[in-house]
């Protein structure tokens, strides 16, 4: 019977082979040729846990750590070691209910799992802090706290150029080709962003092993592929934080910015921005907090009016426009116009003068020291007209180069993100809005700082840097140097590289720009800058501040302008400083200058000068158009919450405080008739006309109709 | 023959003990980076009996006894007992049903103190005895089909009292049994006839049952039309067409779905269902909340086979190395030790790694067929075709079950996975074998 089924055995045998073929095919295909099976077991089984370096410290110019790092805490959870949690004495602590427990925790498992710890609350405020930590003990081993590194500004100072560290979101993770993870911090604004990649340090890697519960056992292969995190590099600045300090208490309730710089350098001693804000109020547990308040202020606190706020430089253009006109060779320090109160060369008699004859304006020393609208109009338009350049066009672009030249209408590259570049309008805008035809005496404002210019207060600062340097400036930054600086670091290089602007001009002429300058000071609208001891160069301006509100342009207070820069002999401070609608230059902005160059140079003020620096911190000059914009703005967004919701208690309140402010008006005029004490009208008033006619009746009424409404 | 040699190691294969030493030691080796930790005092917990590689050792060793006792008793022992061995095996099995307990779903094993012991396991050395003494008697005529009824019987009947232990795994083992049989006669016809079966269940599982329906119709034309001579001269060529057509449609409509609800357990019928990567129409989860919910598609047993592809994909062509698995280590795949042990070696290994075990592995096979055919008695061929067929079938499908090829059938891979009883089963069926082998010239049978 063997020899019957002899050929069987073969067939068996086939059978065995081919099967095994089939597996090692599978084998062959599983292990050689797919690749993703490597990279699947990695995510199973290797977790990727990112170790923060603490950021790099920011010093200022004496060497303070004016950015530091403190610890905050998290709680953590970790659902699966639960145990003998006194959930009660918890959520008291916390101040939550035990629902909200509930539901962290479910949160916290859904997130990251049972084994996993998770975040229960982030960011503890110190208080909370201090009351978990004594009693962790009553909460077991599932939840524990865990150290985070977060700023803090020791003197509580210089938020705007500081910027602030957030979350990166999508667009910053996309951006930067999968360097940011998600969770990771980076430098949302300020210098916190532009030094971002020397401050962050680099970050460290742990690969660690985990099992299938996700639960960590180990190091992986022992380390070998961690990195381990490196520390931000410190950076040091250029910043006088004492001097910062002066500036934003002086700019307390004031609407503006100041920006003084050292002119040799081109450092930025001092930048603030009104409103300020306390930096503090966007680290940690602030955060969340404060962000949404500022971004509903109408006032816009998060503002950096220093880099950002574009205003008509109004006579502290002057000089600029003599200086253009001497380097072109068109005047001399002698050359003088015969002022008569009006400038009549273009037939309009526009614009006046302040001054009317005395020779105020016989050469450019006093024509500076006077400020004549007239001769500086004149001095424009011959820079405009000068027959080298041919027409008015191709005057004109020359003298626009000459603005960017000196910083105005381009950005000047200041290491903060966003800076904005004002406004010197080219020839095609001119062409624009005049059809091609106009001339030197369509625009001629322009020569005092009107028309269509505006400047940011750097921009104003950095033109007292080339006054005061005699021609050149360096592009304004405020950080000095990194730590560690390698031929790498090439984030520097372009503030050490000095700009030229202006070549033609001697000395002497130069000397009568400067030395009118400080005529102003010790003769003209700037006397209240004077500083015993110092010669100062400053110039006033006052600047008209239109604004639309309700469809309607109105014209609010000035705007209160005024550089200068000091000693004149060697320039070591130049300054701007814009406050709005605060009036003249020199009522509020001037005082402010003078007092901080008081502070940087002689280092301390004179008793007087804290008295003056008292009253001027307690100057309220918010424009009082704000509350009424910020009443609009809210109650706006009530009608839209109304809208959403049907909740009528958005509305309530703005329609009962309105109610009360009519009735709590309506009590003082009839107190005010009845003692017949005559009072100026109130201001107010008409906000109130305007926000009902924003917000009629109707609405209360049939609420949930589309309004059509709106405030530009 | 000289009698200078010891009777033990006169005649025995020596390939064959390397060979099983070797599978031993991948084994031992495989458990002990399964369950090694980092730390943990080898030589204390290896005499402790604390692990399992130390208890794989001691299984081991008294694998080891048992198989000097086998390669020192006479062949003619098995010969003799075969039959009473069966009857052994068979009691065993019953006495499963009321001294089971209740160990991960299975009612198959029996526990004395702190061992346990699964018949179905050794009934496989029981069948194996039987069907060699059954095909082996000089009144067997095995082209009758009656023998072949009988012979069928023997191998099914553990397997029928198996999948009433909720054991369909190790009940479909001694399916294998038909390839000795068909090395010792029975048409290949059973053989396609079977397979054939399988490709209609698989279709079954795959198709709509209308559209498979209409397939297996047009088939039936197609058949008839091509055979149109035939049926012209016998009739009855078309009747059996339509037979097995009805068959056919019979089993696709009716046999199925009820073997699926009625015979085969849940978890079983779900792994078929994963395999084939399609929904369970039997788990009485209508389809279109199965797809919404999304959660039931990750079903358990999916989950191992992914895991387990994972850890042999991440191996690579050379492997991680000893102690290096990840996955292994790390639990991610489940019954580690046991039924995915194929993965240590795949993970550790590699494709080199895994080449050379199936390698070894078609080696041991054909072995054992080369020493089947040089068996001069009936009872000694049919013996070790058994053998080869039980080994092929364990590795076959324990291997693909590892690497995604064949459902997840809870059979341990020969000599390397963790558990006594089927370490002990194995090495009993190879020493027996081996014993017969040492035989060969003496006995003619």
């Amino acid at each position: 019977m063997s020899v019957f089924n002899q050929s069987r055995t073969y067939i068996i045998r086939i059978i065995f082979f081919a099967t095994f073929l089939v597996i090692l095919a599978q084998l062959f295909n599983l292990q050689v040729l797919s690749s993703k099976y490597q990279q699947l077991a990695q995510e199973n089984a290797v977790f990727r846990k990112v170790v923060y370096p603490p950021r790099g410290i920011v010093y200022d110019r004496e060497g303070r750590a004016i950015v530091n790092n403190t610890l905050i805490y998290d709680l953590m959870v970790t659902p699966s070691e639960m145990r003998n949690v006194d959930t009660a004495y918890m959520c008291q602590l916390l101040e939550i209910d035990t629902a909200e427990f509930r539901k962290r925790v479910i949160t916290a498992i859904i997130k990251n799992g049972r084994y996993r710890p998770t975040a229960f609350e982030s960011l503890l405020a110190p208080e909370k802090y201090a009351r978990l930590e004594e009693n962790m003990w009553r909460f077991g081993s599932g939840f524990f706290l865990q150290e985070r590194p977060v700023r803090t500004y020791p003197f509580n100072a210089g938020a705007h150029f500081m910027g602030y560290i957030g979350e990166a979101d999508s667009g910053i993770i996309n951006r930067s080709g999968g360097f940011y993870k998600p969770g990771d911090y980076v430098g949302r604004s300020g210098i916190e962003a532009y030094y971002e990649r020397m401050l962050m340090g680099q970050r460290g890697v742990q690969f660690l092993i985990k099992d299938n519960r996700n639960r960590l056992v180990g190091s992986y292969e022992n380390g070998e592929f961690d990195s381990a995190a490196i520390a931000g590099r410190g950076v040091q600045t250029f910043i006088d934080i004492e001097v910062q300090q002066l500036a934003e208490k002086l700019m307390t309730n004031k609407v503006g910015a100041v920006v003084a710089i050292e002119p040799k350098t081109g450092g930025i001693i001092a930048m603030v921005s009104g409103p300020n804000f306390s930096p503090e109020a966007l680290t940690g547990p602030n955060f969340k907090k404060t962000y949404s308040k500022f971004v509903l202020d109408v006032s816009r606190p998060l503002l950096n009016r220093a880099i950002k706020g574009q205003y008509p430089p109004g006579s502290t253009f002057k000089p600029l426009g003599g200086l253009v006109a001497l380097d072109q060779g068109l005047i001399t320090a002698g050359f003088g116009y015969p002022c008569g109160g009006r400038y009549y060369a273009c037939g309009i008699g526009k614009p006046g003068c302040t001054h009317a004859g005395g020779g105020h304006a016989a050469d450019l020393r006093r024509a500076i020291a006077n400020s004549c609208n007239s001769y500086f109009t004149h001095v424009y338009r011959m820079a405009v007209d000068n027959p080298k350049w041919g027409n008015v066009k191709d005057g004109y672009a020359k003298w626009q180069e000459y603005m960017n030249a000196f910083g105005l209408g381009i950005r000047l590259g200041v290491d903060l993100p966003s800076e904005d570049r004002g406004n010197i309008p080219d020839t095609a805008r001119y062409n624009k809005v005049y059809r091609n035809t106009w001339s030197s005496c369509t625009n001629l404002t322009l020569g005092i700082g009107q028309d269509m210019m505006t400047a940011t207060p750097l921009q104003l600062a950095n033109a007292m840097c080339v006054i005061a340097n005699k021609g050149y400036y360096y592009t304004p930054h405020i950080v000095k140097s990194v730590d560690n600086e390698t031929p790498q670091d090439t984030i520097l290089h372009k503030f050490r590289q000095k700009h030229e602007v202006l070549t033609h001009i001697p000395d002497s002429a130069f000397n009568a720009i400067i030395w009118g300058m400080q005529d102003v000071v010790t003769a003209g609208t700037a006397r209240a800058a004077a500083i015993p001891g110092i010669n100062i160069c400053a110039k006033t301006g006052t600047a008209q501040n239109f604004r639309i509100i309700g469809g309607k342009k109105v014209e609010l207070n000035e705007n209160s302008m005024f550089v200068a820069f000091a000693p004149r002999e060697n320039p070591k401070i130049a300054i701007a400083v814009v406050v709005e609608n605060a009036g003249y230059g020199s009522t509020s902005a001037a005082p402010i200058a003078s007092l901080l160059m008081e502070k940087y140079l002689n280092d301390t003020l004179r008793p007087e000068s804290i008295k003056k620096a008292d009253a001027m911190a307690a100057r309220n000059l918010m424009p009082s158009i704000l509350k009424r914009e910020q009443f609009i703005f809210d109650s706006l967004r009530a009608v839209e919450w109304f809208k959403i919701t049907k909740d009528s208690a958005y509305l309530r309140k703005f329609w009962n405080s309105t109610r009360e402010e009519q009735r709590k008006r309506d009590s003082i005029n009839n107190a005010n008739k009845k003692a017949d004490t005559p009072t100026a009208p109130k201001p107010q008033r008409v906000a109130y006309h305007l926000f009902e006619a924003v917000l009629p009746q109707e609405h209360f009424m049939n609420a949930g109709k589309p309004t059509t409404t709106h405030v530009a | 023959m000289s009698r200078n040699q010891p009777t033990i190691s006169k005649g025995v294969d020596q390939v064959m003990i390397w060979l099983y030493l070797l599978l031993v030691g991948i084994g031992l080796l495989a458990i002990f980076a399964v369950t090694y930790r980092e730390g943990d005092p080898v030589l204390a917990s290896f005499l402790g009996f604390k692990t399992d590689y130390s208890k794989q050792a001691f299984f081991f060793v008294l694998a080891a006894i048992l198989a000097t006792f086998i390669l020192l008793t006479d062949s003619k022992f098995f010969t003799a007992t075969a039959n009473i061995w069966y009857a052994f095996g068979m009691l065993l099995m019953l006495l499963v049903f009321p001294f089971h307990s209740e160990v991960k779903g299975t009612e198959s094993i029996i526990r004395f103190g702190s061992i346990q012991f699964q018949p179905a396991e050794f009934c496989k050395v029981s069948v194996c005895l039987a069907l060699a003494k059954y095909l082996s008697r000089p009144d067997t005529d095995f082209t009758k089909g009656r023998s072949q009824l009988i012979a069928a019987g023997i191998a099914l009947l553990p397997a029928v009292l198996s999948i009433l232990q909720s054991e369909t795994g190790l009940a479909l083992v001694y399916f294998a049994f038909f390839l000795v049989m068909y090395r010792e006669g029975l048409s290949p016809t059973v053989l396609i006839v079977g397979f054939s079966a399988a490709v209609l269940v698989i279709a079954t599982i795959l198709m709509e049952p209308n559209t498979l329906a209409i397939v297996l119709t047009i088939i039936a034309a197609l058949t008839a039309w091509s055979m149109r001579r035939q049926i012209r001269r016998r009739k009855s060529v078309l009747v059996s067409i339509v037979l097995v057509w009805l068959l056919c449609v019979g089993v696709q409509r009716f046999a199925v779905p009820f073997i699926f609800q009625n015979v085969l357990q849940k978890h079983q019928v779900e792994r078929i269902f994963t395999l084939f990567g399609t929904d369970n129409p039997y788990s009485g989860v209508p389809s279109e909340v199965q797809a919404a919910s999304g959660v039931k598609k990750e079903a358990v047993s999916d989950y191992n086979v992914k895991q387990s592809k994972i850890a042999i994909g991440s191996g690579g062509v050379l492997g991680k190395g000893l102690l290096k698995g990840t996955q292994t280590r790390y639990d991610f795949v489940p019954e580690q030790r046991t039924d995915f042990i194929f993965c240590t070696i795949g993970e550790g290994f590699g494709f080199v790694g895994t080449t050379t075990l199936l390698l070894i592995y078609l080696f041991l096979l054909f072995r054992i067929a080369i020493i089947a055919e040089r068996q001069r008695s009936v009872f000694s061929r049919v013996y070790a075709y058994g053998v080869a067929s039980v080994f092929f079938f364990h590795i076959a499908i324990n291997v693909a079950m590892t690497v995604g090829l064949a459902p997840v059938i809870g059979i341990p891979l020969p000599f390397v996975s963790y558990g006594g009883t089927s370490l002990i089963t194995f090495t009993i069926l190879l020493f027996i074998l081996i014993r017969l082998d040492a035989d060969r010239q003496m006995v003619l049978r």
